[in-house]
């Protein structure tokens, strides 16, 4: 692995963790908490096509970040925002 | 408070076997047993050029009928629960605001080029990465911009219902007719594997794989469908 690919890959990997801290602060509200769940998704992705898994990282975009964020805010609007825990 | 303290404790055991994990790892020099085997027979044994997509249609086909089986039971349970609220909630509904002119305009340019991808992605399964999942999870992407973009659209549930329940009867035909034509249940051999890498080649691993991207795509569907269509009652 280049020395390229390698920073990418930390970069990836700090964005990531990042991005999962934003998804579980019970700070932020239910619907960010989701964005953010998705955004790990793509984000590691990226990752398994740096891997060399181009499979796995269809995958993971297509089901992943894509269709399980929309399932999610479906599911939140039916139950009614779902606020308090 | 006891709750967190417990949570922390948690987080830190998975922390310590991970990180136990990540000192320990040391990258193999060579391929093991098994990845030999398959980096080594599948383009005489398969005839596919993605060992992937060998190893999931092919080697082991009836892991995948399995999957293919979980993911139906979960769209029939979702259309299950969600079958109740459908009925008799229709009056009363607040119209919504219509969704912009460039969503709608940009989803009649974009919902027909997305389904071309998918149906490209399942059918070159065998030569390319990708494959029935991922092409059947982004056709399913289109009809979620679809509904996106128009929420009162209605889409047939008779024709999802049966396009799934037809494909999914063909595939174990398919898995059947392995059993009495060639070596086994779900062979690819059934058909003539032609040359290697052009499109009609590796037997039937090219119908399978287009079977299971129709039958994912469907079901990803009707659960999208499903939830959408009970929202507003």
């Amino acid at each position: 692995m280049s020395d390229i690919l390698f920073a990418m890959t930390l970069l990836l990997a700090a964005a990531i963790i990042g991005v999962a801290i934003m998804a579980v602060n019970p700070a932020r509200s239910l619907p960010i908490a989701v964005l953010a769940g998705g955004t790990v998704s793509l984000f590691s992705s990226i990752l398994y096509l740096i891997l060399a898994a181009p499979d796995v990282a269809m995958t993971e975009a297509a089901i992943g970040s894509g269709l399980t964020t929309f399932l999610f805010f479906f599911v939140l609007r039916r139950v009614q925002g779902g606020e308090d825990d | 408070m006891i709750k967190n303290v417990i949570a922390f404790a948690l987080l830190a055991a998975l922390g310590s076997i991970f990180a136990a994990l990540f000192l320990g790892y040391v990258p193999d020099a060579d391929l093991n047993l098994t990845a030999r085997y398959y980096a080594d027979h599948t383009a005489q044994d398969v005839g596919a050029a993605n060992v992937v997509t060998a190893i999931i249609v092919t080697y082991r086909g009836f892991d995948t009928l399995g999957e293919v089986t979980v993911l139906f039971l979960t769209a029939a349970i979702v259309g299950l629960v969600l079958a109740q609220t459908r009925v008799g909630n229709r009056g009363g509904v607040a119209p919504l605001p219509p969704s912009g002119e460039v969503l709608q305009t940009g989803t009649r340019l974009l919902a027909p080029l997305i389904v071309l991808f998918g149906a490209y992605v399942f059918v070159n399964g065998h030569l390319s990465p990708g494959g029935g999942f991922q092409g059947g999870a982004i056709v399913a992407s289109a009809v979620l911009l679809l509904l996106l973009s128009n929420p009162l659209r209605r889409f047939s549930h008779r024709l999802i219902t049966r396009l799934e329940s037809t494909v999914g009867l063909v595939y174990v035909a398919i898995g059947v007719l392995g059993v009495v034509l060639a070596g086994g249940f779900l062979d690819n051999h059934i058909l003539p594997l032609g040359d290697f890498g052009s499109l009609f080649s590796a037997g039937a691993i090219p119908v399978i794989y287009s079977l299971i991207g129709l039958k994912v795509g469907a079901e990803f569907s009707s659960m999208m469908v499903s939830l959408s269509e009970t929202e507003d009652s």
